[in-house]
Order: C-alpha cells, then sequence, then structure tokens
C-alpha cells in the first residue's frame, strides 16, 4: 500500500469514529430528553404548576409540586449568587494577584478539581454535621449553604479556566496605565471574560438545582412553599425521586412531568442569561 | 548623570532561574530625545524595557540587581506605589492590546483611574488624545463601538492615545511597528518623531532602517549585554565594535 492511502484510509476511520461517538451523544440525550416528554406531557396540567401537594397526592389524589418549583428556585439562586459572590474574587485573586505564584496557583486549582468530583452526598452529610453540632433543624438557609459549598469548586474552577487565558500582553498593557490590581481585575478581566463567567453561572446553577442528594438532609422536604430562611424547603429532584418510587403509574407519570419542569427551568434560566451575555459579549478581544 | 538623563540604569543584572539575560547593563537615557535599544531577537531588549516600568514584577523567577534611576528615584527598590511610576511611562507593545471595552472609553479609563474629571472635561480629553494618535478622523462617529472592531493599525494607535492619555514622561514601546502595515507603520514612526519634543521615547527595534530613521541616541545590545551605545551618527556612521558592525551591514539576517 502506498503511503497515500494509509493516510487516506486513516482520515476516514477517525472521521468515522469520531461521527459515531458524537451522533450516539447526542441521540442518548435527545432520547432522555424525549422520554421525558413523551411521558411528562400528559400529566402535565396547570394544576401541577399552581398548586402545592393535597393530602394523599403521593398516592394519586389531587395537588401540584409548586412546593419544590418554588424551593428549589430559591435554593438554586441563593446558592449562585453566593457562589459567584465568593467565587468571583477567588478566581480573580488566582489570576491577577497571584500571576508570580503558579506553584500556589496550581495546588489550589488541584484541590478545586477534587472538590468538584466529590460526591454531593457528602457534601450533605458534611452540612448535616455541621447542622447538628450548631442545633439547627432542616431548613432552606442549610440547604443554601449546603449546595454553595457543592457549587463554588465548579464555579471557582469554570472561572478560572477562561481568566487563565487571557494574554499577559493585556496584564501589562493595564498595569502601564497605572492600574491598580482591583482595577484590573474588576474592570478588565472580568470585561474581558465576561462570557465565560456567564457559562461559570450556567454549569453552577444547573448543577445547584439538579442535585438531590446534598439537600436531602439539609433542606429537608415540605409541602408548603417555604416562607422564611429557616423553614424546609422541597426541591424538584427530591420530589421526582418521592413521585418516582410510588407504585401508583400515575403519580409515577408524575414523576415525569416534573422532571420536565426542572428541564424547561434549566432551559428558560439558559435563554435567558445568554441574552444578557450577548451585550458584553462584543467588547471582548479577540487575540 | 547630567541634567538631561532622564532614566540612569546603572550595573543592571538580571536573572531567570540561574539563566543570565542582562549582564551588567549600564545606560544613561536622555531626555526628551528617542533612543533607540536596537539588536538581533532574543539579546535582552524587551527585558531591559520591561525592567523600566517594573513588569519585571509580574515574571516569577527573575531576579534583578543594579539600579534603575528616574528623576533621582531607584524604581527597582522604592517603597513608593508602583502604579505611580508606572503611570509615568506609556507602554506600546509589539502587537496592540486594546481593553475590552469601547474606544471612547479605552481613553477615558486611564483618564478616570488617575483622577475624577467631569463628562464634559473627559470628553475633551479624549479627543484631545485621539487627535494627538492621528485616530480622530477616524473614529469620531464611532466612538461607542467595541475597540476589538478597529484594524489592528488603528487599534495600535488607539493604545498609543491610551498611554498618552495618563499624561506619562516617557514613552516605551516594544517593536511597535512588527505587526503592522507599512502604512500604519509609517504613521506611528512619524508621531514618534513629533513625540520627542514633550517625552522621552524608548523604541525597541531589530529593524536597523527604523532605528536610522528615528534614532537621536543608539544602544545596541548582543546576547544581555550592551555592545556599544553613543549618538546615532556615530553608531552608524563610524561604529567601533565588529559586532555591531556586522550587524549594521545586515549580516544577522
Amino acid at each position: 500500500m502506498t503511503d497515500r492511502k494509509i493516510r487516506f484510509i486513516e482520515e476516514a476511520f477517525f472521521r468515522a469514529l469520531m461521527f459515531f461517538s458524537t451522533s450516539t451523544i447526542v441521540l442518548l440525550l435527545l432520547l432522555i430528553v424525549l422520554s421525558i416528554i413523551y411521558k411528562g406531557l400528559p400529566s402535565m396540567s396547570v394544576e401541577m404548576l399552581t398548586q402545592t401537594p393535597k393530602g394523599g397526592f403521593y398516592f394519586g389524589n389531587e395537588g401540584g409540586i409548586l412546593n419544590a418549583i418554588a424551593g428549589s428556585l430559591y435554593l438554586s439562586v441563593g446558592a449562585t449568587v453566593l457562589a459567584f459572590l465568593i467565587g468571583l474574587p477567588v478566581a480573580l485573586y488566582m489570576n491577577v494577584h497571584l500571576i508570580k505564584r503558579q506553584k500556589l496557583v496550581n495546588t489550589i486549582r488541584f484541590f478545586l478539581d477534587l472538590l468538584w468530583g466529590v460526591p454531593s452526598i457528602v457534601y450533605g452529610a458534611f452540612g448535616f454535621t455541621i447542622m447538628v453540632f450548631l442545633g439547627l433543624r432542616t431548613s432552606l438557609l442549610a440547604g443554601i449553604i449546603t449546595v454553595t459549598l457543592l457549587i463554588i469548586p465548579i464555579m471557582i474552577r469554570a472561572m478560572d479556566e477562561t481568566l487563565k487565558v487571557v494574554p499577559r500582553g493585556l496584564l501589562e498593557a493595564s498595569y502601564s496605565l497605572g492600574s491598580t490590581q482591583s482595577e484590573i481585575s474588576y474592570r478588565i478581566f472580568f470585561r474581558q471574560c465576561f462570557s465565560g463567567m456567564v457559562t461559570a453561572v450556567l454549569l453552577s446553577f444547573g448543577r445547584a438545582i439538579g442535585d438531590a442528594a446534598s439537600v436531602l438532609f439539609t433542606a429537608g422536604f415540605t409541602d408548603h412553599i417555604p416562607t422564611s430562611l429557616n423553614q424546609p424547603a422541597a426541591t424538584l429532584p427530591l420530589s421526582i425521586f418521592f413521585q418516582l418510587s410510588s407504585p401508583i403509574p400515575e403519580v409515577q407519570n408524575r414523576a415525569y412531568a416534573s422532571a420536565l419542569v426542572l428541564t424547561v427551568i434549566i432551559l428558560i434560566i439558559s435563554i435567558l442569561v445568554r441574552f444578557f451575555e450577548k451585550r458584553y459579549h462584543k467588547h471582548k478581544i479577540k487575540f | 548623570m547630567n541634567d538631561t538623563t532622564k532614566i540612569a540604569i546603572k550595573d543592571l543584572n538580571l536573572y531567570i532561574g540561574k539563566k543570565h539575560i542582562l549582564n551588567n547593563i549600564n545606560l544613561d537615557i536622555p531626555d526628551k530625545k528617542i533612543t533607540v535599544i536596537l539588536g538581533p531577537s532574543g539579546c535582552g531588549k524587551t527585558t531591559l524595557l520591561k525592567s523600566m516600568n517594573r513588569l519585571i514584577d509580574l515574571y516569577p523567577e527573575m531576579k534583578v540587581t543594579g539600579s534603575i534611576m528616574i528623576d533621582n528615584e531607584d524604581i527597582l527598590h522604592t517603597r513608593r506605589d508602583i502604579t505611580k511610576i508606572r503611570k509615568k511611562m506609556g507602554l506600546l507593545s509589539q502587537r496592540p492590546y486594546p481593553l475590552p471595552m469601547n474606544i471612547f472609553n479605552n481613553i477615558a479609563f486611564g483618564l478616570r483611574i488617575s483622577g475624577r474629571h467631569n463628562k464634559h472635561a473627559l470628553k475633551q480629553r479624549v479627543e484631545h488624545y485621539l487627535k494627538q494618535a492621528n485616530l480622530w478622523e477616524e473614529v469620531k462617529d464611532r466612538l461607542r463601538d467595541p475597540a476589538s472592531s478597529l484594524s489592528i493599525g488603528q487599534q495600535q494607535r488607539l493604545c498609543l492615545a491610551r498611554g498618552l492619555s495618563v499624561d506619562p514622561e516617557i514613552i516605551l514601546a516594544d517593536e511597535p511597528t512588527s505587526a503592522l502595515d507599512p502604512i500604519s507603520s509609517m504613521a506611528i514612526e512619524q508621531k514618534f518623531s513629533e513625540l520627542k519634543q514633550n517625552y522621552s521615547v524608548i523604541l525597541v527595534t531589530h529593524i536597523i532602517q527604523q532605528a536610522q530613521r528615528l534614532a537621536d541616541y543608539v544602544v545596541f545590545m548582543y546576547m544581555g549585554e550592551i555592545i556599544e551605545q553613543g549618538p546615532a551618527d556615530e553608531i552608524f556612521q563610524n561604529p567601533k565594535n565588529d559586532i555591531t558592525r556586522q550587524y549594521l551591514k545586515g549580516a544577522f539576517n
């Protein structure tokens, strides 16, 4: 075989391989979404979205999942805001102030990656231990704090990844103007990396609203909408779990409807945030 | 050090790890003249330039000894706020790095961080500096457009205007035309010959013709050392050192 032929076969083989793996993944994801819609849509009703569970909801009686929708939104928005407020300064500090301490920064990155991989039930157990220690009961606040801890590594590392590719030249140019480190951080680097920050927030929010294990012990579960941070709060993933574990088919189908609600919430937030992002994206300097 | 010296560098040595990058640099840079640092790539020109406004602070493992005196102050060992020292020097780098904001704010940024300005004054200053960099006519109708929408040549002039906006005394230019087309390069070169009336310009380049067009004072560097320095006429007409002579003949290209 000639050299050219081998190269041709090689190219064809790898292209086929990439096409195959890409389409498998896309099809699988599509399948999941479609099965949620297929099974969930028939059980979807206005009642589902506007009512809290009435007595016997989990045995097929009437009611809705408004408690879980509200609880999940309170919890994940709260946790995402908290994680953003804590994570942004950390990510900027790592990439502007600690620019000379690469070894230290890489060590921090290593530990954050480690934390990213810790199962959320461990965070839940950790949160629960602290609650017991402080004598607190399950509450929205405890849930928010636990979920914040869970998503902070994601938030920081996702921001960090976009901040660390800002070219040295931009940093030098900013310093040469006589900027202080905080001016560089918040007025220049933040703007330059705005789209990356948006991705970080979305990624964290997705994790926050979709996680069940960390809130199991900390936020608890309730049929009511929490009216203060001291009250327990229901969440969509747990609500789905309780409905799915019911032996009644009707209730199981409602679980799919709940999953559909969760998916749509994430979709709406994504679209809103991407829309917001576009307004700033045009200022990004491309190198 | 006489009256017309702006920067006096004495026994400057710089190491990265164990590598000796700058070897015993002694140099007096004259005030309100164009000083050209000439030399082949990798000879330490850029590092020398960056040590003057302490950008070397950003690099780990860089060790510096010696002194760099600017207006009788050793900027390597000063306890004064480093941002004030950097503000004295405008930097123009090899390729333009505009800030991620619109054209107006690229200039206004420097003005805002160096003092309070009311809206009207700010507008006037921005216009002034854009005119200084010969950019005003091209951008006056699109000041709210992102800086990234400008061409590379325009971006470099924007960076020049931005550098001037913080009212520096010295302009550090690190091969400022290397990414530009001939026409944009000429615009920058012309600007430099005007700027020397009010600023001390230090220009790093490896282009001999550019040095000949602009230089008042020439420093020739090779392998981290200053081989020869002197008034432009002397160096170009009658170089004393063999390496300088060879470089000027184009032997390094």
